[in-house]
């Protein structure tokens, strides 16, 4: 053991080539940027699961009985700022896609390396603010921000709170502004884009929404902040203005968001089934497009959020048909990773865990979303529990599993080490239990009429809010374990090989972990993507 | 592509080559192509205000009309061409710097800075006229006609959409700035003019924001009551 | 280059019967000479970054037109 440990000290990487906070915190090195992220989106993860615990403690019993009912909505407030703009948004791609798609496509670094720092950073100053706001009393708007109760009833920190938000979405749209450059200008000799793995399709795609979605929400908070500062009335009907021309503005943004969100975790899934299925994907041209699809027509159904909020008629059966359009690309993909295994000499580590996972919840998450593109079913359920269950399904059945799959797949690569093999069924298995206790009974609260940000509701709802409450422990416990097991993997896990899981990728035919300009020179690429038909051993379990 | 080992020798290339670029082709093009993705997004930016201008002047076109009356139609106009003009100083200082030519980039340059200052100065005396006929709207905003209400809206869309726009010009005064001192000690010319390009790309999307908002905000009405 | 200069001033004429499709053609009209020769899009060699600028503008369509849809629609229920 001692041999070995030396030897990967002997070896330079991007990890002991300089030590010291300043070269972590100047560092110009994607990878090394990267963890920045990591450690950044961790802690807000943190954050906004201490809201999630005060809601479910509340929710225990029907009376209002643990906090004040103003209290409540900032606890649902804040629990979906901070999970959304701080830690979903920046997940994958900042952590994961910062990592890997230079090495992916054969590249040294991003196009923009100073630009990549500089976008951590702006995460961090927008943290900060929001820190702040939650420190000295917290915002109670609901994430969404609906005027006119944010611009002329509030007096908590409404306009930090958009602030904060508005320096995070700039860092969001910078990332996906690096992104797109990088893929099409960095490519190494061969590396076509017919050639590309899915994951640098998946951040490319979700950069195209990152910049083209995120600078108008900057204009609705912005607006807002004007209202209220200044009393300009933009959206206050008092004044002349119209409240749903924010929901037009902000939903704009915030629908394509679920799509930045959940296109890199699809992203995720690709690679991960294709290596533990040890074959090619099914339809690779229909994945890459199905994903550069989801991003188009995902900005043409913003107002599926506003059915019950006074849009005409006519523009919400416009809206309901284009919503029924979106899924028909998720559903490909769903069905092509599933032929993709069909067939395929499958293994069960705990990266393919985590992507059955995906698989299942997404699906289910998607269904539901299809119910509620149907106008009827959603005034129906709208603003109630079902709304919230449908969405945890799609943000942490899927996409959090992605990340944690994600996270799982490439520590070797990231990390230098292996994780215990075991522990991560375990996890993987613990929150996969915890969190259907936890959401599956909210899509029965929500059908039997439990409203939403309500911080007390009727006795007879309470069995299925106590279940609730009892699958969130489960999930909490499920989630620390990779935490502490990635820890101590870093001083006592096993040395990692290059490629552990014998996986198909430009990454993997890197030192795990990789040296600062990640190739001793740059790759010629002949061969095309998931050549599993060309690698022999199976993988490593 | 060339297929280049990782460290180069300094004086084999450009000093303005980034280390994991191949080589400046590369790099300008991605350069290029960033800074054209950074001007979607500011269009994307503004177009959220153009589109509340647009739903509220759909929806009350008298008070649209009324508070376009107000506005100070010479200084827009002469606002507008000062701002082409220093459209035009700019896109010379980018040719001067693709040609090589030091001194006569630092001069338009510098042109362009002191046209820009031009700009926010007639602005602020906008500004100021019209903070001082009470229209700014909020507590102190008044109005002598029908619709106050929506007449209100109407400033508050021109000095918010007025406030980005000269917010973003002077980004791009002290962004020339920059530029003209860098110029100055010589740090571009015909091998490398990415900044100044990129500057003169900023440069003129702000003028076409201008461009745009200038008709929707003074060019309403027939009338002009100033 | 004069040109623009000209538009200008053209637009300053016409005070009289003015209509917001005659205002917006010639500004329209302006933005697309300085796009062209003062942005240097008529000589830009990649098609990718035509490709952008393209999809940046009908992004923007997106959001104006889709928007007022229901704006346009409310009249009707």
């Amino acid at each position: 053991m001692a041999t070995v440990a030396v030897q990967t000290a002997e070896r330079e990487n991007y990890l002991n080539t300089e030590y010291g906070i300043r070269s972590w915190l100047l560092t110009t090195d994607h990878k090394r940027i990267a963890l920045l992220y990591l450690l950044a989106i961790t802690f807000f993860f943190f954050i906004g699961g201490f809201f999630a615990l005060i809601i479910r403690l509340e929710l225990l019993t029907p009376a209002g009985d643990l906090v004040q009912a103003d209290t409540y909505n900032k606890m649902f407030t804040m629990h979906g700022q901070v999970m959304v703009f701080f830690f979903l948004i920046p997940a994958v791609p900042a952590v994961l896609g910062n990592f890997l798609i230079p090495i992916m496509i054969g590249a040294k670094d991003l196009a923009f390396p100073r630009i990549n720092l500089f976008s951590w950073y702006l995460l961090m100053v927008g943290g900060v603010l929001m820190m702040y706001t939650i420190l000295t009393g917290g915002v109670d708007t609901g994430w969404t921000f609906y005027t006119p109760l944010s611009t002329a009833f509030l007096n908590t920190h409404v306009v930090t709170a958009a602030l904060a938000i508005f320096i995070a979405g700039f860092s969001s749209i910078l990332t996906g502004l690096n992104f797109i450059v990088t893929v099409h200008r960095m490519r190494a000799p061969g590396m076509t884009w017919s050639r590309l793995p899915l994951f640098v399709w998946a951040n490319y795609a979700t950069s195209i929404i990152q910049v083209l979605g995120t600078p108008v929400l900057a204009i609705s908070l912005m607006l807002v902040a004007l209202d209220r500062v200044f009393h300009f009335g933009f959206f206050d009907p008092q004044r002349g203005g119209d409240p749903l021309l924010f929901q037009h503005l902000f939903w704009f943004y915030s629908h394509p968001a679920v799509y930045i969100m959940i296109l890199p975790g699809m992203g995720v899934v690709s690679e991960i089934v294709t290596c533990f299925a040890r074959k090619r994907i099914f339809g690779y041209k229909f994945m890459a497009l199905a994903l550069i699809a989801i991003a188009v027509l995902g900005f043409l159904v913003w107002a599926h959020h506003m059915f019950v909020a006074g849009i005409s008629l006519y523009a919400g059966l416009a809206f309901s048909l284009l919503s029924y359009f979106v899924a028909v690309p998720s559903a490909i993909k769903v069905f092509n990773w599933t032929a993709t295994m069909y067939k395929g000499s499958i293994s069960y580590a705990t990266p393919m865990l985590y992507a059955f996972g995906f698989i299942g919840l997404f699906t289910m998450g998607g269904l539901t979303g299809l119910f509620l593109a149907a106008l009827g079913i959603d005034v129906h359920v709208t603003d109630t529990y079902f709304i919230i269950a449908h969405f945890h399904y799609i943000m942490v059945g899927g996409m959090v599993m992605a990340y944690l799959g994600g996270m799982h797949f490439w520590w070797p690569k990231i990390s230098g080490r292996m994780y215990p093999e075991g522990w991560g069924k375990l996890a993987a298995m613990i929150i996969f239990v915890g969190f259907n206790l936890t959401f599956f009974p909210q899509f029965v609260l929500g059908y039997l009429g439990m409203p939403r940000r309500y911080w007390q509701y009727k006795p007879e709802f309470q069995v299925l809010n106590v279940l609730s409450t009892a699958g969130s422990t489960i999930l909490a416990v499920g989630y620390l374990l990779p935490m502490a097991y990635f820890l101590w993997s870093m001083r006592y896990g096993k040395p990692a090989p290059d490629n552990p899981w014998n996986a198909a990728g430009l990454e993997w035919t890197t030192p795990s972990p990789p040296p600062t300009f990640n190739f001793e020179e740059t790759p010629k690429v002949t061969w095309e993507a998931y050549n599993y038909d060309q690698i022999k051993e199976a993988p490593v379990e | 592509m060339s297929n280049s080992p990782i460290v180069v020798a300094h004086d084999e290339h450009n000093p303005a080559l980034r280390h994991h670029f191949a080589d400046m082709e590369q790099q300008r093009e991605a350069s290029e192509m960033g800074m054209w993705v950074f001007l979607i997004t500011e269009i994307m930016f503004f177009g959220g205000m153009f589109l509340a201008y647009i739903v509220y002047r759909y929806l009350y076109y008298p008070a649209w009309v009324a508070g376009s009356e107000h506005m100070d139609f010479w200084w827009g106009t002469i606002n507008t061409v000062v701002l082409i003009c220093s459209s035009l100083t700019m896109a010379l200082a980018v040719r001067s710097a693709q040609v090589g030519q030091r001194k006569m980039l630092v001069m338009l340059l510098i042109v362009t800075m002191l046209l820009g200052c031009v700009f926010l100065g007639i602005k602020a005396v906008e500004y100021h006229g019209h903070w001082v006929e009470h229209q700014f709207p909020g507590p102190s905003f008044h109005f002598e006609g029908p619709d106050p209400q929506h007449v209100e809206l109407f400033f508050s869309l021109y000095w918010a959409m007025t406030g980005f726009h000269a917010l973003h010009m002077l980004i791009g005064v002290v962004l020339v700035g920059f530029i003209a001192f860098f110029g100055w000690h010589g740090k571009y010319g015909p091998d490398y003019y990415n900044p100044v390009e990129n500057t003169g790309l900023y440069w003129h999307f702000v003028d076409i924001v201008w461009i745009y908002l200038y008709p929707l905000l003074y060019l309403i009405s027939h009338r002009h009551l100033h | 280059m004069v040109l623009t200069v000209v538009t200008a001033a053209a637009s300053r004429i016409d005070l009289r019967q003015y209509s917001a499709a005659v205002a917006l053609a010639i500004a329209t009209t302006k933005a697309l000479l300085v796009a062209l020769f003062f942005m240097g899009v008529k000589y830009i060699s990649q098609k990718m970054t035509i490709v952008v600028i393209v999809a940046g503008l009908f992004w923007l369509g997106i959001l104006l037109v889709l928007s007022m849809t229901d704006y346009a629609w409310r009249a009707f229920g």
